[in-house]
């Protein structure tokens, strides 16, 4: 077909599939916390390198193995992303949303910078878990257990995220709070702490995709900037609006990216940005998006 | 105006043209005779970035856009400017409207798209697309990749004016920045600019008022790409080079620190702030290394959090006046 070994097709569709998890759980993240704060987190890719970073260290600090990163690293990172917004981006409520915008690109700054002065800017090795080391043939091409294994887990996070913001109690507060929050405030609930908690909860999904990609990547302090814009465009593309939307979205563009890739190399870093480009020009309010 | 509670938006002071005028000749007097005191490379350096911020300002501070990829219409000029004066050999002021004429048409093409959405969505737009230009460029045959357009020739302006000779490049330099400066003092101080800022202050009011706030919009964001484009291909003369840098995406972030710093929706706040930064970064790089991104960074989270007017902004407020 066209020259091209379907092995290889193959090879760049899983590829594809991983860069999409990632997309998806960083775009999920920024869907969320745009919700209900009404912000957008620059800061996203800086403290998904944080929860890679965070892998790291409680294995050669601790010895705590991939497991417990996998449940720590969220939780601490989430833990810092509530103190950032208690101590900063409270006090921003109220203003222009742009303001936000530019706290939390100065923060991407902020932890970017410290991190590339203490590490430099090579990558640090992170190994993949023992248990899900090698892989299994499927006949038409070899497919590693960790590969596998995070398109799986990301996909079970998404849509279990999915399903507790649209099916479940709690969700419903999540959204009424979104639509009218002195409202919901009037039936006593507390939606300042819920807003806390759902930043927090954005960036621990930014994290958990930082340990996930440690082992894929190296942990490195410019893994974040390099996949914001990126994750940005796909935003752009779903449209902020839909929690299905941003997750489909995400699977999508990496897939794309990855057929990119055997067909047409050359256009493999700039497919996502020409694809937000035609949708901007056909649905301006996104594939999923319900207004302007 | 400026005496108004509200404060949530990012607005301008009201003008009144005396205090704006008196400090415009003083700052050109500065200019004229700073090359005595100050090394004029670093001079050259802040006059085009001043002028890159104030025509990043120009949307930001007057409309109310704010452009994530300004880096864009800088770098595509400034190779542009520089493939035509050293592979076309193209006089310099050719070469430098070559490349202002450049970005442009690049402005046409990409404010069309990122107007079609506001707020957030506008500064990840035109992120995104910058960033796309940046691998464009990475990729591009007549750009060099990592080498970028190296020793590009300083050339006889219109036959008479040899830019080799450091004082005359210097001066030529500072005419571009003035011309680029007052075109935008003229424009906001115009009809046009009144409908820019009523478009800031109430896009639904200036629809209803008739006005077609999308061509409104897309003319500031084509000038604004102009002149940043003038920037960027005036830099490429006098630095004899254009290279990745230029188009970075750090570059894109640091006109908005400059203008966020130095007070946006000011006239005089962009070119105070692109100073600022860029001694920071010539005159403090050797010593600060990769700290300069983290100081970049806090200073973003102070202005954001301390004095969101910015350095002129808060001046002007203070003694209520405009600048």
């Amino acid at each position: 077909m066209l020259g091209i070994s379907s092995q290889q097709l193959f090879q760049q569709l899983l590829v594809g599939l991983i860069n999409g998890s990632f997309y998806a759980l960083l775009s999920l993240g920024l869907a969320v916390i745009f919700g209900m704060l009404n912000i957008v987190n620059f800061a996203h890719g800086a403290l998904y390198m944080v929860g890679a970073f965070c892998a790291y260290f409680l294995l050669n600090e601790l010895g705590l193995n991939y497991w417990f990163a996998l449940i720590l690293s969220p939780l601490i990172v989430g833990a810092f992303g509530a103190l950032l917004e208690q101590l900063l981006l409270k006090r921003l409520a109220g203003l222009d949303p742009l303001y936000s915008l530019l706290l939390t690109f100065g923060l991407a700054l902020v932890i970017e910078g410290l991190f590339q002065n203490f590490f430099g800017s090579s990558g640090l090795p992170y190994a993949i878990p023992k248990e899900l080391g090698g892989g299994r043939n499927l006949g038409f091409m070899f497919l590693p257990n960790y590969r596998a294994w995070v398109i799986v887990f990301s996909a079970v996070i998404c849509f279990s995220t999915w399903f507790l913001i649209e099916k479940t109690r709690l969700g419903a507060y999540l959204r009424a709070a979104t639509e009218n929050p002195t409202l919901v405030r009037a039936f006593g609930v507390n939606v300042p702490r819920m807003i806390t908690l759902t930043y927090a909860f954005g960036i621990g999904l930014a994290a958990l995709a930082g340990v996930l990609a440690a082992p894929i990547y190296q942990v490195r302090p410019g893994m974040g900037a390099d996949i914001i814009s990126v994750v940005f465009a796909v935003v752009v593309i779903g449209g902020m609006g839909s929690i299905l939307g941003s997750i489909v979205t995400g699977f999508a563009l990496g897939v794309i990216e990855g057929l990119t890739k055997v067909f047409y190399p050359e256009a493999s870093n700039t497919v996502v940005f020409v694809i937000m480009a035609i949708v901007l020009l056909i649905r301006p309010a996104g594939l999923f998006g319900r207004t302007a | 105006m400026s005496d108004q509670p509200q404060t949530t938006r990012i607005s301008a002071q009201a003008h009144s043209g005396r205090d704006e005028r008196i400090v415009f000749l003083v700052m050109a007097a500065l200019l004229v005779a700073a090359p005595l005191a100050v090394y004029p490379f670093f001079l050259m350096q802040g006059l085009c970035i001043a002028l890159f911020a104030c025509a990043f300002n120009l949307l930001i501070g007057y409309v109310g856009l704010l452009s994530f990829g300004h880096a864009m219409f800088l770098g595509s000029a400034a190779y542009v400017g520089a493939h035509a004066a050293k592979v076309w050999g193209l006089d310099p002021g050719l070469a430098i409207l070559a490349g202002a004429g450049s970005s442009t048409l690049l402005g046409v093409v990409t404010g069309a798209l990122a107007i079609r959405r506001q707020g957030i969505y506008f500064a990840m737009i035109t992120l995104a697309l910058a960033q796309m230009i940046y691998f464009f460029s990475l990729e591009a045959p007549f750009t060099h990749g990592e080498d970028g357009i190296q020793s590009v020739p300083q050339g006889m302006f219109l036959h008479l004016l040899d830019l080799s000779n450091q004082t005359v490049l210097y001066y030529f330099v500072l005419a571009v920045f003035l011309f680029g400066f007052l075109v935008i003092y003229r424009t906001i101080n115009s009809p046009f600019g009144d409908i820019l800022k009523a478009i800031r202050e109430n896009e639904p009011r200036a629809i209803s008022l008739g006005y077609r706030v999308d061509q409104y919009k897309l003319a500031a964001f084509v000038l604004s790409a102009a002149l940043a484009g003038l920037a960027g291909a005036t830099k490429a003369i006098f630095a004899q080079n254009a290279s990745l840098s230029d188009v970075h995406f750090s570059t894109s972030g640091e006109v908005v620190l400059m203008t966020l710093l130095g007070g946006m929706g000011t006239i005089y706040g962009p070119v105070l702030g692109a100073f600022i930064i860029v001694a920071m970064q010539q005159y403090l790089g050797q010593y600060l290394g990769q700290w300069v991104t983290v100081i970049q960074g806090a200073i973003f989270i102070a202005v954001v959090l301390l004095f969101r007017r910015g350095i002129v902004g808060e001046i002007a407020h203070y003694f209520k006046r405009s600048l």
